[in-house]
C-alpha cells in the first residue's frame, strides 16, 4: 500500500497536503527560505559567510534565556546575535588577534554558553528542535513571530536594496558621495541576525548558515546580473525547503538537514553545469562555445 | 603677499595627520588645489597615498588638520557629492555581477531618491557619460566580461555622471590600453577646461611629466610639492622613495 502512492507523482505532492502540520510546515518553511535566500545574495557578495555562522551560533544563548523567562525567543536571539558581532568588532579592536580568530571564539563562547544554560535551566527546552530546527512542530505562535520578522527584513531589504548592493560593491564610493556606509553595515548585520533567527526554526542553529549562504553561492554561478541573482537564490532556496520537507516526509529522514541537503545538491549541480562558470559548461554542449 | 580666499581653493589640506590604531600612516600633510589643476601624488607602496584619498573623501578619519573641500567640510562635500573616487581596478572586486551601466548609475545614488529609482536627468547623465568613454557597445556588459582599460573606463564613466568637480583616481593609467590611455589624457584635457581638479596617484613617472601641472611626493608626509618641473627632480625623487636611484625607476619597467 504504501509502495503504491509512489507510483503517481500526483500523490506524492498531495498526501501530505491533508496533514495540518505538512501544510504549515511547507509554508513556512518557504516563508523562511525566500527570506535567507534574498540576503543570501548580499552575504555571499561580502564575503560574511563566517560572519553569518557566527551570528548564528551565537543566538543559542538568547533563545534559551528567553524561552526561560517566557519572552518571545527572537527577542532573546536578536540581541545576542548583534551582541557577538558587537563583541566580536571590539575585541578585535582592542587586541592584536586576527578577525577569522575573534569570530571564531567569540561565537562558540556563546554556543557554549547556550548549551549549558540548556542543561541548568531545567524547563521544556527541547534542545534538539533548537539545535536542528523543528518546521514540522512549529507551534502558532512561532507562525506569527517568523511572520513579523520575515515581512520586517524583506521590507528592509526591498527598501535598502540598491544601496546594500553598492555598500557591497564599492563602500568608499558610498562614503564618498555621502551614504552612511555605518547604517548599511548594521543594517546588513540586523538583518542577518533575524534571518537567522527564523531560519533556525527550519533547520536549526547548527545548519542555519547554509540557508544563508549556499543558495546565494549557487545563484552566483548562474548569473552575472545582480537583481537575476537574488531571484535565483530565492527561488533555488525554496525549492529546496520544499524538497527537504516532501523528502523528509516519505522517507522519514531529519527535516533540517533535507533541507540543507537539498541545497547542497543544486549548488553542486550548478558547480557542475552552470552555463557559463560551471565546469562542464552546459552551454558549450548545446550551443558550441567559441 | 596676496590674501588667500578659501574659496579659490578646491582642496585644502592643512597638516593632517591619520593614523591607524595608533600606526601613524600620515602626517603633517599639506596640499592646495585651485579649479583646474591637476596634480600628481608620487610615493612608495605605504608611502600614504591611499590614506590621503581616504582622508578627503572622508572614508577615514583625520586625527589632526584641517580639510576644506571647495571651502567647505568633508561632510558637506560627501552630501553635495563633490567628489569622485575612481578606483585603481585591483581595488574592486571585478567578478561582483554587475553590469557598466548598474555601475555607472552608482554616480548618480546620492542625489536620488532614497529607493535610487533613477529620473530621466539621471538616465540621460548615464548616457552621456558612457558614451564620453566609449563604452556604449558595452551598456549591460558584466564588469567581469571587460578588459582591465574598459572597466577603468566604466569607472570614470561614473565619475563624470557623478559630475563631481574634484577626480581623485588611484592609479589610472595601471593595466589600460593603449586606446585607454588615449581617451584618459583626453578626458584630462576636457577636465581642466571644465574647471574641474585631479589629483591622481602612478607610479609612472613619464605620465608625471606629461600630464601634471602640480606634482606632490610623500613619504608618510610631504617631501616635495610644486610645479612639475621646478619640483620633480631626480634628487627629490631619490628622497621619496627612499635612496633609491631615479635612473632605477626611469629603467624600461616605467
Amino acid at each position: 500500500m504504501e509502495f503504491c502512492s509512489f507510483l503517481t507523482l500526483d500523490s506524492f505532492i498531495t498526501d501530505p497536503l491533508t496533514h495540518d502540520f505538512m501544510r504549515k510546515a511547507l509554508l513556512m518553511s518557504s516563508l523562511v527560505a525566500a527570506v535567507c535566500g534574498f540576503l543570501s545574495s548580499y552575504l555571499t557578495l561580502k564575503g560574511w559567510a563566517l560572519m553569518g555562522d557566527a551570528v548564528s551560533h551565537s543566538v543559542m544563548p538568547g533563545v534559551v534565556v528567553a524561552y526561560a523567562l517566557g519572552l518571545p525567543f527572537s527577542l532573546g536571539a536578536f540581541i545576542f546575535g548583534v551582541g557577538s558581532v558587537a563583541l566580536i568588532g571590539f575585541i578585535k579592536q582592542k587586541s592584536r588577534v586576527k578577525e577569522d580568530t575573534v569570530i571564531g571564539l567569540v561565537f562558540t563562547g556563546f554556543f557554549a554558553l547556550g548549551i549549558v544554560l540548556v542543561s541548568k535551566i531545567k524547563s521544556n527546552i527541547d534542545l534538539h528542535s533548537i539545535l536542528f530546527g523543528s518546521p514540522l512542530g512549529i507551534s502558532l505562535s512561532d507562525v506569527k513571530q517568523t511572520i513579523f520578522i520575515s515581512l520586517l527584513v524583506v521590507i528592509l531589504l526591498s527598501i535598502f536594496r540598491k544601496d546594500l548592493m553598492l555598500y557591497c560593491f564599492d563602500p568608499r564610493h558610498a562614503k564618498t558621495v555621502g551614504i552612511n556606509v555605518f547604517f548599511l553595515h548594521y543594517l546588513l548585520l540586523t538583518c542577518l541576525s533575524l534571518a537567522a533567527v527564523v531560519g533556525l526554526q527550519s533547520v536549526g542553529i547548527i545548519l542555519v548558515v547554509a540557508m544563508l549562504i549556499t543558495p546565494g553561492a549557487t545563484a552566483y554561478l548562474l548569473t552575472d546580473k545582480f537583481d537575476n541573482m537574488t531571484v535565483i537564490s530565492v527561488l533555488s532556496a525554496i525549492i529546496s525547503s520544499l524538497i527537504g520537507i516532501y523528502v523528509s516526509f516519505w522517507f522519514d529522514l531529519e527535516t533540517g538537514g533535507s533541507i540543507v541537503l537539498a541545497q547542497t545538491f543544486i549548488f553542486l549541480f550548478a558547480f557542475l553545469f552552470a552555463p557559463r562558470y560551471g565546469i562542464f559548461k552546459l552551454k558549450k554542449l548545446f550551443v558550441g562555445y567559441k | 603677499m596676496e590674501t588667500i580666499n578659501y574659496q579659490n581653493f578646491r582642496i585644502e589640506a592643512e597638516n593632517i595627520c591619520v593614523d591607524y590604531n595608533g600606526k601613524v600612516a600620515l602626517y603633517d600633510a599639506n596640499l592646495r588645489l585651485q579649479p583646474g589643476q591637476i596634480c600628481g601624488l608620487v610615493g612608495m607602496n605605504g608611502a600614504g597615498k591611499t590614506t590621503f584619498f581616504n582622508a578627503l573623501t572622508g572614508f577615514v578619519n583625520i586625527s589632526k588638520g584641517k580639510i576644506r573641500i571647495n571651502g567647505e567640510s568633508v561632510r558637506s562635500a560627501q552630501k553635495d557629492q563633490t567628489i569622485a573616487y575612481v578606483p585603481q581596478n585591483e581595488g574592486i572586486d571585478s567578478q561582483f555581477p554587475i553590469s557598466v551601466w548598474d555601475v555607472v548609475m552608482m554616480g548618480r545614488y546620492g542625489s536620488m531618491n532614497i529607493f535610487r529609482s533613477p529620473r530621466e536627468s539621471d538616465v540621460q547623465a548615464v548616457k552621456d557619460a558612457i558614451e564620453r568613454v566609449d563604452l556604449t557597445d558595452h551598456l549591460s556588459t558584466p564588469i567581469g566580461n571587460l578588459s582591465g582599460g574598459q572597466r577603468k573606463r566604466t569607472f570614470l564613466a561614473r565619475a563624470i555622471a557623478q559630475r563631481a568637480s574634484i577626480l581623485l583616481l588611484d592609479e589610472p593609467f595601471s593595466g589600460v590600453d593603449i586606446r585607454t590611455e588615449k581617451l584618459i589624457s583626453e578626458l584630462f584635457i576636457q577636465f581642466k577646461n571644465e574647471g574641474k581638479t585631479i589629483l591622481l596617484s602612478t607610479h609612472d613617472m613619464i605620465h608625471v611629466r606629461e600630464f601634471c601641472d602640480l606634482v606632490l611626493l610623500i613619504n608618510k608626509t610631504v617631501v616635495a610639492y610644486g610645479e612639475t618641473s621646478e619640483v620633480f627632480t631626480p634628487e627629490n625623487i631619490t628622497t621619496t622613495f627612499g635612496g633609491i636611484s631615479p635612473d632605477f625607476l626611469f629603467g624600461p619597467e616605467s
